[in-house]
């Protein structure tokens, strides 16, 4: 028992100490940060009656816990209803009081999160679309042909508000970057919305976060926020078509898979690849994992997946399509010029 | 008028007491021997029994799944199991704990306490009692068969459409699902009407609702609330069933029909069903410390008052399930308000248990422990559940193993400790032998070491990000320890559970004799032998104290004057418990199992057909009539010189 | 128990283990080899494939996906003919279907081969003949999450089928 008293220092110690890229301690937006606030101030408080439960129930050990194995209910020892009534309520006066402290501060917390953009700052705007089980991203513009599509990976400039519209192709699926902010579901029929205001440069991992079927556990988002300016220059490259294959072998993966089955479903801008219901590859070689987070994105990672994509993800869309070895070989070479 | 007197009184007195009434009373309760008696019985103890060892089946099976999925992630990119098989595991573990194990566990512990406790002869209406027992039976067997052979559902105990609805889920695996909710819908509210018809008009004359024990409080409460809230889950389920048999649009967004529906239905009921959970096993623990502690529950009026508060906020926080799903902003605010406000009675309840013990002289057998574990354990849940009541707390932390975490320190803290306190300290009225102490205490410490070890780490994954659900993670996030180290507890817990069966099981053949009162505990289940005898009482006692053992130690009062060759209960005013009438009490019978098969056949057979819904209505309605063909009149009233 | 009760149960039995691998989730290669060539007749993957819902519903993905709608709606016909009726041009047996997927048909459906794997087409296969409510009733599914105009395919009659040649000078394509 006393064991425990000692645990919600460890808590916060523990917790501070994980940082990490899908953590929700280590905070790198304006909203993680106001609900980390928020989670130590009721870690805190809850803490403090936690410490009191146990205390209580230590003294009502030490007391006289154990004596008199076998007396009647009523012989002996003077009750102290009297002082326990007072205490009675003390306790339910401090419950309400602190609860009413609580209650007051997440509702102030949750106004600051509800406060879109207090600075009035012009925001990137991205929807974000759910599939079961990759994430279609869009970014959109005033100047619509500047729009730029990618897949399970958004880039998102320190500093600037973002604002994202949720949607959802077939089932619930709920997106959660855990260092920016807390989550919001996609769900079909609906367009929800979340405005992310990242403030700290670096790598930072979403994941669904409601059951959507086989492969909820691999269905995640890299998001990366970078300065304004890399961000700028990332926006100019995607704007890019895909670059035209130069060695042989990347020629023969470049013809593979803009004719045969991969161009089916998958768009490479610039190419004849145009299908729309599985991640875009314009520029895959450029992005951090593949499969929604499945598999880093580099030589072997391509070899298991378009090899076998039933074996690192089982129960997903993309078919074996068996190629040969020749074939594997060259449409990996292709995919890898894809920057 | 037939005028009787001496031996052959068929009423219970002066004339007629001691060993002559209860060879006689035994006679007119008793069961058919063998077989027979065991299909056709009304006795709410058989029943009661049989239910809670069928519910402890369950959680085995339950439990046995949870370890499966922990073998799974005990490492990171274990490919130990197919994400289909996990899917229809972690359904299948939650089904089961909340539907098959925990609901009817509470109410087979009510089943067979409340008359005791009250002080009455059988439970009202006790041929429902046996049909709802069957139901309960067939709709976990149906589930849990289906399992087996592949087809176990794997959308989720909460089966979130679309993802459960005819595109996403292919073939009949969420129909069973749906189509076991409608079974244990059906026993759950066939024993909430027989509860609340008991606890309001069979008290012992003298128990007035003030004097009512805590448990027959908490299962009155939780019987209304069954009442109210599984019509709302008995609507959602039949509508996805529509959806996915006949094609309607009810959560199908494209035709108007809106997911979102299912949320609000299904919550409405899920989120009052943990209280339904939790307010029995207050019950328990209210009078466990209240006979271990040597002194009356402190405050009495405060516990009723909270019981009666926490069941009618329990309908008022549901959407704090949802709160990730975009509905108004502000509207959120009284959810978290309300939310915040059911831990106000919890608070409450807390305080007055540990003044019990503090005022009293508490004496730490294995029941009280597992009090202690229940105090230690459940108000870090009730803790980190005040957490989540916050909009953006919960932003962060729903759907991780933060919630995880948090739902089993409240759940197995909350309600599986108090279960086992009572099921350790009612041992001996429900079998005339007590269990063993020594093996009672290892399992006991094995249990709260083990879940404090498997649980307590799921705080910091969920901080750390890893969401529930999941069938494996990626390594370097930071996880595998910490999940290694769950599955360690898991096993922990698994092999206490073993301790407690093997203990249970020891003891119910060589236990020590107990006596009618083992415990000098005060309530009136404990003043008659143990185990009870077919007709509970041989007289009705008569009540007025809430303690009344206590308080009339050696010569509880008692009432006579019930008829003996018949089945006859006494029925008291609502809430003075005044003697009112007498009234029959069904005889045994075979027809609530023949209604049972037929509603059976109805409800499995609608998963492939809507036709079986016509078709086997006249089964049922064959059985129903041969359970409400009348009977022969009864015999003229005898009368007494 | 009744004897109508007790028949039932015993059906409900058989339709239980029948239904072991009516529901199998074909995550690899199954539930046959795609390494295997196609038979024109009595391929032994048309019945595996067909009697199991997983892969129904993979092909329904797949017929939204491929956009079969644009010609053929949603079974009720179009630019090409209707999926839900019992006249079949080329053959209503998987295999035929299958075949007509990969291969192509004069006057405007497209051939496959090359774009679609084996294994989908034998989803879609299935898809299709659930249209016409022919593989087992406890296989189809009622709808599909999308605006609907056609009747639950658990609701509906089985047709026959009926081999049709293809009438001259008349059908799409002109």
């Amino acid at each position: 028992m006393r064991r425990r008293l000692l645990l919600p220092i460890p808590l916060f110690v523990l917790v501070s100490g994980c940082a990490g890229i899908q953590s929700v301690s280590d905070d790198a937006g304006r909203e993680s940060g106001l609900i980390w606030s928020l989670f130590v101030l009721f870690g805190i408080v809850t803490a403090i009656f936690y410490v009191a439960v146990i205390a209580f129930l230590i003294a009502a050990y030490w007391r006289r816990g154990g004596s008199n194995q076998d007396g009647l209910p009523d012989e002996g020892g003077v009750t102290r209803e009297r002082s326990l009534r007072t205490a009675f309520f003390l306790w339910t006066g401090a419950v309400i009081g602190s609860l009413s402290l609580l209650a007051l501060a997440s509702y102030f917390t949750d106004r600051g999160l509800a406060s879109v953009n207090p600075e009035n700052k012009p925001m990137v705007g991205i929807d974000l679309v759910a599939n079961q089980w990759w994430w279609d991203v869009r970014y959109h513009y005033d100047d619509p042909s500047q729009n730029i599509r990618t897949a399970n990976e958004i880039h998102l400039p320190a500093g600037v508000p973002a604002m994202i519209s949720l949607k959802s192709n077939d089932v619930i699926h709920s997106f959660w970057v855990p260092n920016l902010a807390g989550k919001q579901d996609l769900i079909p029929g609906r367009i929800n919305d979340i405005v992310l205001m990242p403030r700290r440069i670096g790598h930072y991992r979403a994941q669904c976060a409601e059951y959507c079927g086989l492969q909820h556990a691999h269905m995640a988002l890299d998001v990366i926020v970078e300065s304004p300016a890399d961000f700028q220059r990332w926006e100019a490259a995607q704007r890019q078509p895909a670059p035209a294959p130069a060695t042989p072998l990347a020629q023969a993966g470049y013809a593979y898979v803009t004719s045969r089955e991969c161009s089916t479903c998958h768009n490479i801008a610039g190419t004849n690849a145009n299908g729309t219901v599985a991640p875009d590859l314009t520029h895959v070689a450029g992005r951090r994992t593949i499969a929604a987070g499945t598999l880093p994105m580099n030589r072997a990672g391509l070899y298991a997946w378009i090899a076998d994509p039933q074996g690192a993800k089982p129960g997903n869309n993309m078919p074996t399509v068996g190629l040969n070895a020749d074939e594997l070989h060259a449409v990996a070479a292709y995919l890898e010029t894809l920057k | 008028m037939t005028v009787l007197s001496g031996k052959d009184l068929p009423r219970d007195g002066e004339q007629l007491q001691g060993p002559a009434l209860d060879a006689r009373l035994a006679r007119t309760w008793g069961d058919a021997p063998g077989l027979w008696g065991w299909i056709t019985t009304t006795d709410h103890k058989r029943i009661g029994i049989r239910y809670i060892v069928t519910g402890m089946v369950f959680l085995v099976l339950a439990g046995l799944s949870a370890l499966w999925m922990r073998l799974q992630l005990a490492t990171p990119e274990n490919s130990m199991m197919t994400p289909d098989r996990y899917n229809q595991l972690f359904t299948m573990h939650g089904t089961t704990m909340m539907f098959l194990f925990a609901v009817p566990i509470m109410e087979a512990m009510a089943i067979y306490l409340v008359p005791l406790m009250i002080g009455t002869r059988n439970i009202s209406f006790p041929r429902l009692n046996a049909f709802s027992y069957w139901m309960y039976l067939a709709g976990g067997v149906m589930i849990w068969v289906a399992f087996v052979l592949n087809i176990g559902p794997d959308a989720g105990w909460f089966s979130y459409t679309p993802l459960s609805g005819p595109q996403f889920s292919p073939g009949k695996r969420v129909d069973i699902w749906a189509q076991m909710i409608t079974f244990t819908e059906v026993a759950a509210l066939a024993v909430a009407v027989e509860l609340v018809a008991t606890i309001l008009k069979q008290r012992a004359p003298g128990m007035t609702l003030a004097r009512m024990p805590l448990f027959v409080w908490g299962a009155l409460v939780t019987a209304f609330m069954v009442i109210f809230s599984m019509p709302s889950v008995a609507l959602a389920s039949s509508l996805l069933i529509a959806d996915r048999l006949i094609g309607t649009h009810f959560y199908n967004a494209a035709e108007h029909g809106d997911p979102l529906l299912w949320q609000h239905l299904f919550w409405f009921f899920g989120h009052p069903e943990v209280y339904i959970i939790f307010l029995p096993a207050t019950g328990f623990v209210s009078h466990i410390t209240e006979a271990f502690s040597r002194r009356p529950v402190f405050a009495y009026p405060a516990m009723v008052l909270s019981l009666v508060t926490t069941g009618l906020l329990a309908f008022g926080v549901w959407v704090h399930h949802m709160f990730a799903t975009g509905l108004p902003r502000l509207g959120y605010s009284f959810y978290t308000a309300a939310t915040l406000a059911v831990s106000i009675p919890a608070a409450i309840q807390i305080f007055c248990w540990i003044a019990t013990m503090w005022d009293g002289r508490p004496r730490f057998r294995v029941p009280l422990l597992y009090v202690v574990a229940f105090i230690v354990t459940f108000v870090i849940g009730g803790l980190s559940g005040v957490m989540q009541a916050s909009v953006p707390i919960d932003l962060q932390v729903h759907d991780t193993y933060f919630v995880v975490a948090h739902f089993h320190y409240v759940l197995v803290g909350g309600a599986v400790f108090p279960l086992l306190g009572a099921f350790t300290y009612w041992f001996p009225k429900f079998t005339g032998r007590m269990m063993d102490d020594r093996l009672g205490k290892i399992a006991f410490w094995m249990i709260f070491i083990g879940f404090q070890v498997a649980f307590f780490p799921m705080h910091f994954l969920g901080l750390m990000g890893m969401p529930r659900r999941v069938y494996t993670y990626p390594t370097n996030m930071g996880w595998d320890e910490l999940n290694l180290l769950a599955t360690i507890g898991s096993f922990v817990v698994a092999a206490a559970f073993l301790v407690f069966i093997v203990n249970a099981i020891f003891s119910l053949a060589r236990g020590a004799v107990a006596g009618a009162n083992p415990w000098d505990a005060p309530g009136l289940e404990w003043a008659t032998s143990s185990p009870p005898p077919q007709y509970n009482f041989p007289h009705i006692p008569v009540v007025s104290s809430r303690t009344p053992l206590w308080d009339n130690r050696n010569h509880l009062p008692v009432m006579t004057g019930l008829r003996v060759d018949d089945r006859e209960l006494l029925l008291t005013s609502v809430m003075e418990a005044i003697p009112d009438v007498r009234d029959p009490s069904a005889m045994p019978s075979a027809w609530p199992l023949w209604a049972a098969m037929a509603t059976t056949c109805l409800f499995i057979s609608s998963i492939f057909t809507p036709w079986a819904v016509v078709i086997g209505a006249f089964p049922v309605a064959a059985a129903l009539i041969g359970w409400f063909w009348p009977k022969s009149p009864p015999g003229p009233e005898p009368v007494i010189e | 128990m009744s004897s109508p009760c007790r028949a039932s149960l015993i059906l409900l039995a058989f339709i239980l283990l029948a239904g072991c691998d009516r529901e199998k989730r074909g995550m690899t290669h199954e539930p046959k080899p795609e390494t295997m060539a196609f038979v024109p007749s009595g391929d032994p993957r048309a019945s595996d494939y067909e009697n199991n819902a997983f892969q129904m519903s993979q092909g329904q993905r797949l017929f939204m996906w491929m956009n079969c709608v644009g010609c053929h709606a949603h079974g009720g016909g179009g630019m090409g003919p209707p999926l839900m009726d019992d006249k079949w041009r080329y053959g209503g047996r998987m295999e035929d279907i299958v075949y007509t997927i990969l291969n192509g048909r004069p006057n405007g459906m497209p051939p496959f081969k090359g774009r679609l794997t084996e294994q989908q087409a034998w989803q879609l296969a299935s898809y299709v003949r659930s249209l016409s409510a022919q593989p087992r009733q406890d296989v189809l599914y009622s709808r599909s999450d999308e605006m609907s105009i056609t009747e639950p395919a658990t609701l509906k009659e089985r047709n026959a089928i009926m081999n049709e040649p293809p009438a001259p000078g008349h059908g799409p394509g002109k």
